[in-house]
Parts: structure tokens; sequence; C-alpha cells
């Protein structure tokens, strides 16, 4: 494993669009060449090796190369854009577009991502030690593609739509979530382990959000089905009981929605549907 | 204005008759002429292609419609962002380009001349708008009268002479240039929730039929002497079968006298040439309207060629864009132009893998190559209907030569590709073919005098394009025909060189073509009372507030023509 170092040489005032931090982009290129890649700082063209220090060494290929980001990145966008093998770590906050398009390796970040992180993505990994911004998996602003594959662990908290337009994959929040979680779903797996603030799966027409906190009550566009004892996320099985409604019923969709039952007593209205 | 001399090009010029020949073109104050003086600069052409700048006849590129496409779509910003020049402003969108942007492109691909061809009536004011700043081209608008309230009335009186009148008032009041006409009667049947699908159906309210409609506007174009011809989008837009309408609605017109260009320019017909009775059935209608456009000189197409691409539809036929919405489910705008027309946006793509898509890909080549005459059969996409106008180069690589074809058929739907007689067609275009079919016929159907060719005295729009006809084959080399067409080597606007080697090296401003059509004084008056106290009734706004004034036109360029009325 070839080690490369990244540091920001100052912090960044306006946002940079470094597409080219990404192991396929560094694999096989020296230190001089990386420098030499042009990326934009606002509307400027600049060159790599004017914003950050490079250092260490890349692998031959982009699955040897981990690149190691040293300090605040949290206006560097699209870091690990369309990246396939290798691995990125940065040590502090990321920026937006954080992993857009990936299509393997992993991305591991100590502090907290902005938004649209791991857009359009199909395959790979993104941990986020803390918290994430809004549109996390989604699709660009007006897109109707989301994330297609991979898994995305975030430790924290996490904005709104997160996984719009999800059409496979896995996204598991380890904190709470805004509004709007899976919003035009298409498939995949959504996991919030605490709490939503609400309107979770509207316009969905498949996939699964499990909510292991409230869910901030269902969309009047859900039917209640029934209570089950475990929800099943992938090869996980998580316990329950839940509170299984489906959905979006506007969309004719099929999606599913759990909410765990001790946190969700403002569902308990449901349950007069299941003596019938 | 410095002088131009363009040395030894293989000059393709179809309406003079040249075809392929080594010649000088001389460049004066922005015309052709014999000769120039030795102090002129000189472009050294010799192994390339001159041809006449490119004139395209229909194309969505301005107005209320595209500007809610663009805010409709905002991932197709994302895809095709384009950062500034020298001497360019930066823009974005793949499907529906910024509005300088589209200038730009226009250019670079060797087009000079542009018209946009549905602009309703009361929002023309927001196309001039645009139109005054796209860079560079030359253009003009096509106004919508299919679905006008008072068109409809005057039909249903037989009031001919006085629906001329209107139109000719419309055309001065909006500065538009022909009578465009969308799904006639459909667009007001939508505002109750319906369509009229067939020629003899009745317009709710109006007790008019569509072939009322079409006819009587195809008279009131040949009264008034407009310079281009009606130009039809016709009834059951999308709909499996609609194929016999088209056919219908170009026989409607069959014995209305004919003058310098044919009667009616129905357009799009990759979207109207459709067989069968639903949609897994969907066959090509292109050979029976092919045949029909040989035997009838009264009409002329252009087939709205569909690219494998990321597109947005948009028309004035809300209708037909709600039936599609409903099939994509993406996205979808529609709107009601007060008592003139309506409109539609959806966002799709098209796929080879899928059977309808593949058909409509091939009844638009097929179209394309069975029509006989070149001059009555024009290159477009329908841009961004089929797809963007940047695929011309592409169309033009499937015109031109059979294996390029042959390729694309061997990835699309298998189902498809064993309906389509495309295979079998071996026809390829000549480069003088390609000139006419994007230059010179769209500049003679639409009435231009000084585009479209290289003559003394004619407008010094050119382009050259970096292919040596006598050494390259189109057939088997149509990767660089392609490439060549897409970056013109240099394209000269008014005699000024504005593209050198696929770049833009100058902004210039084009000029905007409107027809105003001399109506006899008496017939106007009487005319323009009546419309005063209906607009009153109709309208939201003042009549004497409607017309846009001349000096809202960056560049304005009048054709006045001499009417009968």
């Amino acid at each position: 494993m070839a080690n490369l170092i990244v540091t920001p040489i100052h912090e960044f005032k306006i946002p940079v669009t470094a597409e080219c931090i990404s192991p396929d982009f560094v694999a096989g290129k020296s230190l001089r060449e990386i420098e030499l890649a042009e990326v934009w700082e606002g509307n400027r063209r600049v060159k790599l090796g004017s914003l950050f220090k490079i250092q260490g060494e890349t692998g031959r290929i982009p699955n040897d190369c981990t690149i190691r980001i040293m300090g605040n990145v949290s206006s560097v966008r699209r870091i690990g854009y369309r990246m396939t093998e290798g691995s990125i770590q940065i040590d502090g906050d990321a920026g937006m577009y954080l992993g857009e398009r990936m299509r393997g390796g992993s991305i591991a970040v100590a502090g907290s991502a902005g938004s649209w992180i791991g857009t359009e993505m199909r395959g790979g990994q993104i941990e986020v030690k803390r918290n994430a911004g809004d549109s996390v998996g989604g699709s660009v602003r007006g897109g109707t593609k989301g994330m297609r594959g991979g898994v995305m662990m975030i430790h924290g908290d996490c904005g709104t739509e997160a996984g719009a337009w999800m059409r496979g994959g896995a996204i598991r929040i380890k904190g709470n979530c805004d509004l709007y979680a899976g919003i035009h779903m298409r498939n995949g797996t959504i996991v919030v382990e605490r709490n939503c603030a609400g309107r979770v799966g509207a316009h969905a027409t498949n996939g699964r959000i499990i909510v292991l906190g409230n869910m901030g009550g269902v969309l009047p566009s859900f039917q209640f089905e029934e209570i089950r004892a475990n929800a099943k996320a992938g090869d996980e099985k998580i316990p329950g009981p839940f509170y299984v409604f489906s959905g979006d019923v506007n969309e004719e969709g099929e999606g599913r929605l759990f909410a765990r039952v001790p946190d969700n007593l403002d569902l308990k209205w449901n349950e007069r549907f299941l003596e019938r | 204005m410095p002088e131009l001399l363009i040395r030894n090009g293989h000059v393709f010029d179809p309406l003079n008759g040249i075809e392929g020949e080594k010649a000088d073109i001389f460049v004066r104050n922005g015309k052709i002429v014999e000769k120039v003086s030795r102090k002129a600069r000189v472009l050294n052409a010799s192994g390339m292609t001159v041809m006449p700048g490119g004139v395209d006849i229909h194309s969505h590129i301005a107005g209320s419609k595209a500007n809610c496409a663009r805010m409709m779509r905002p991932e197709d910003h994302s895809k095709d962002p384009e950062s500034k020049t020298k001497c360019t402003r930066c823009g974005v969108g793949h499907t529906i380009p910024s509005v300088f942007t589209t200038g730009y492109r226009y250019a670079r691909m060797g087009y000079t001349t542009v018209f946009e061809p549905a602009t309703p009536p009361i929002k023309t004011r927001h196309t001039h708008e645009e139109l005054n700043d796209i860079p560079i081209i030359d253009k003009g608008c096509f106004p919508l009268f299919g679905n006008n309230w008072f068109v409809m009335e005057y039909v249903k009186q037989g009031r001919i002479e006085e629906l001329a009148a209107y139109v000719a008032w419309m055309l001065e009041a909006t500065k538009g240039y022909a009578i465009k006409i969308v799904n006639p009667g459909g667009i007001e049947a939508w505002r109750w929730g319906r369509n009229v699908r067939r020629l003899d159906d009745l317009v709710p309210n109006f007790d008019v039929t569509p072939r009322e409609i079409v006819r009587a506007l195809c008279q009131v174009n040949s009264l008034l002497n407009l310079p281009h011809a009606v130009h039809v989008h016709p009834n059951g837009l999308a709909e499996p079968g609609n194929y016999q309408t088209t056919i219908d609605t170009m026989e409607c017109a069959r014995d209305i006298p004919m003058k310098e260009h044919p009667v009616m320019h129905v357009t799009h017909v990759q979207f109207t040439g459709r067989k069968g009775w639903s949609w897994p059935d969907v066959r090509s209608g292109a050979p029976e309207i092919a045949d029909y456009v040989n035997t009838h000189d009264h009409v002329s197409i252009d087939p709205g060629q569909l690219i494998f691409t990321n597109v947005t539809w948009m028309t004035a036929d809300g209708p037909a864009m709600f039936a599609l919405f409903k099939l994509t489910k993406t996205k979808w705008f529609n709107a009601d132009v007060e008592s003139e027309t309506g409109a539609g946006v959806v966002a799709a793509t098209y796929k080879k893998s899928n059977y309808v898509n593949a058909i409509q890909w091939g009844i638009g080549l097929e179209l394309a190559l069975l029509v006989k005459d070149p001059w009555r059969i024009f290159l477009t996409t329908d841009h961004p209907n089929g797809g963007p106008f940047t695929a011309y180069p592409r169309v033009i690589s499937w015109l031109v030569s059979k294996e390029a074809r042959q390729k694309v058929i061997d990835k699309i739907n298998k189902t498809a590709k064993r309906r389509l007689d495309l295979g079998g067609i071996d026809r390829e275009y000549s480069l003088h073919e390609i000139a006419t079919v994007t230059r010179s016929a769209t500049a003679k159907s639409l009435g231009l005098r000084s585009k479209g060719h290289l003559g003394v005295g004619a407008d010094a729009d050119i382009a050259i394009y970096n292919i040596e006809p006598t050494k390259v084959d189109p057939a088997k080399d149509y990767k660089s025909v392609r490439k060549a067409f897409a970056r013109a080597t240099f394209t000269i606007k008014d005699g000024r060189i504005v593209v050198k080697k696929g770049e833009v090296v100058q902004d210039v401003q084009g000029r905007t073509f409107w027809t105003r059509p001399r109506v006899s004084e008496g017939t106007m008056n009487l005319v323009t009372k009546e419309l005063e106290s209906k607009f009153d009734d109709y309208y939201t706004v003042r009549m004497a507030n409607y017309p846009i004034e001349e000096r809202y036109l960056v560049a304005s360029e009048p054709m006045t023509t001499s009417t009968e009325v």
C-alpha cells in the first residue's frame, strides 16, 4: 500500500472543485504530475500543487493507492469523483459531492461531510464519523438517479432528503435524520438508528426504510400493514417489534416503512386496523 | 469591413448547381461579390469543402417553454458546462443550452440561420428577448395560429379574407415569420381535458374541424404570399397509428394553388409517422409517407431525427405531452396561454434497447432516405425533442454511410431491428445532397433569397469544413465527415470570420427576420376595429399594448410581401 499524503497549504476561502483527488487519477503518476493537475478554485483554473502539499508515494494501480488528506477540506468538492478502487482517508471535514459517482473503493472521513455525498454512487463504501449534510446518497438537483449500490455509514446526524431517488445499496445513519428520508426512493435500504423528523418515504415506489427511533409520524399516503417482530436490512436481522407501512399509495408504490413500536407510540392508533 | 477571398475550396452550392468544383469566393461588405481588390484577406481553403452557412428550419431554441425547460431540468445543466473564453460567455446545458451557448454551438457547426418554430403570440416578446441575445446566428420565429380563438371563429364564419388580415396583423404585431399550426384544435380541446385525434373531429365549443383550420390557414398563406409554407405539426402526435392522420393532413391542402414553394411543411414526421394499434406493435409508417411525398409536390417534410440520448420534449401540444408524461413518469410542465395555445415540457431519455425508441429512430432515417427529392426533406432533430442540435453531424454520418447506420442497427432492440426496413435501404447521401438538406433546401423553403447559396449578391454566410471531397469517401470515412461537420474550420457570418478551427473567435449580432404582409387599408381597418372589441372580451391585455415595437428587435430585418387581400 502506497500512501499519498495531501495537506492543504492554507484554509480555503472559496470552494475548490478537485476531481483529481482520487486513486484512479493519482495511480501511476509522479508527485510532480499530480501537483500539475488542474482544479477549479472559484472560477479560476489553478494547479493542485498551489493549494495542497503533496508528499509520499503512489501505487502503480488504483487499488494500491491510499490518499490521506491531512486537515480540513470542507470546501473542497468532488473528492473521489468516479473512483473505482483504492481508498481515501480524510482526517478533518470533507466537502460536498464526496465520492460522487463512485464505483468502488472506500472513503473514510474522521470529521463531518457536506451535502450530496455519494451522489449517484454505484459501489464502494463511504464512512463518516460525524455528521453529514443533505441528500446523502441522493441524485444531483433535478436528477432522477440516486445511489445504486455500495454502502454508506454515517455515525452522526444527517440532513434532509437522505437517499433521494435511491435505487440500490444501503445507507445506515446512526444518529438522527431530518425531513424526507428516502424521498422518491426506488429501491435499497435506509436504516436510521435514532429519530426522523418526518415525511419518511414520500413518493417512494420501492425499497425499505427502517427507523429505530421516532419516525415523526407517517404520511397519509402510506398504508398500515402489520406488526412484525424483526426487520431485515440486508443480511442483518434487526429486532423489533415494528409497525410496517407500505406505500407511497399515490404512486402505487410498494415501499416499506418500519417504525419500532416502543418509540412510535404516536402510531399506536394504527393497531385498530389489526382487529378486523 | 475587410474584404475576403476564399481560395481554391471545393464549393458545394446546390442552388447554383455547383457540385464540388474548385472555385474562389469573393466577399465584400458582408455580401458575395464578383471580384475583390488585392488588399483582400485570403483564406486558403484548398483541400476543404466550402458550403453556404447552415440554415435550420425547426429548432426550439428560445421562448417561454425553452426557459421553463431550463428551470425544470437543473440536472441537464451540470452535464455539459462550457467555460468562458476571450470572446464568448460561459454557459451550460446539453439538451437546452443557455441562450448564448446556443449561438456559439450552432456557429461551431457552420450554421448561421436558425428558426424557432413555435412561439405563443402573446409570449413572443420573451422569444424576441432571447433571440436578441443569441449571438452570431440569424433567426426568426413562427407564431402559433392553430388553436387561436380568433382564427377558429373566422374559420367557422368562413371569412378567409378577414382571417388573412388578422394573420397579417398578428405577424406584424409579434414580428413573426410564418404560420405555425400545432395540433389544430387539439390544444383548445385540451382545455376541457380532451384531445382532437383525427382530422374531422369537432373542436369543442367552436364547431370547426382541424381540416377546416389547416385548409383556411393554407389559403391565408397563399393569399398573403408569405415566404414560407404553413408549418404544420399534425394531430395525434406520438400516438401509434397516427401516420394516416399525417397523410390526411397533407392531402387536405392538395388543391390549394401552389406558388413558389410547397403549400405545407409537415414537421418532425418521425413523431407522427407511426403505424400500428398499440405501443407493442408500433411500426414504421415512413414508406407510406415517403410515397405520398414522392408523388405530391405540394408538401415538404422534415424527419425530426431521434438520437439515443437524454432529451427534453417541448411542444405547444399540451395533450400529447401529458400522454407522454404518463408513459415516462418523469417530470412534466404544462401551460395554457390565454386564448391562443398551450405548452408542455417533459424530460425523457431515448434508449437503444427500447422497442418504440428504436422504431422512432428508424422512421426518421427511413423518411430521409426514402424521400427522393432532397429539396423537400430537411435535416432536423426537432431540437430538443428528437435530440439536441449538436447531434446533426451524427445524423449526417448516418445519411452518408450505410455502414454507420448498420453499426447502430446492430445495437438496437432486436424486435425493432426485425421490423424496420432500414437495413435494406442502400441509398447514401452525397455531400451535395447533404448541402441541400442542411442549407439550400431549407433556405429556399423559408423564402430567404440571400441565404443558402453562394451566388453573387448572397449574404456572405459561409461554412468551410475540413473534408477533401476528391479523396474522402463519406460512405467509408463517415467518422471524419462527422468530425468535420461538428467543428467547422471556418464559419463566416456576414463576411466576418466568427469561427476558426471549431472555436468561436468573434461574437457578432445576428439579425431577426420577420414578415410584414401589406394588406389593403380597408380590410385592415375593418378587422382591427373588430379585433379591438374582441381583445377587450378575450385578452388580459389591451390591443394597443399587444404589438411588439420594431425597436424591440436589436437587428430587425422585415420582409414585406404584397398580398391579394
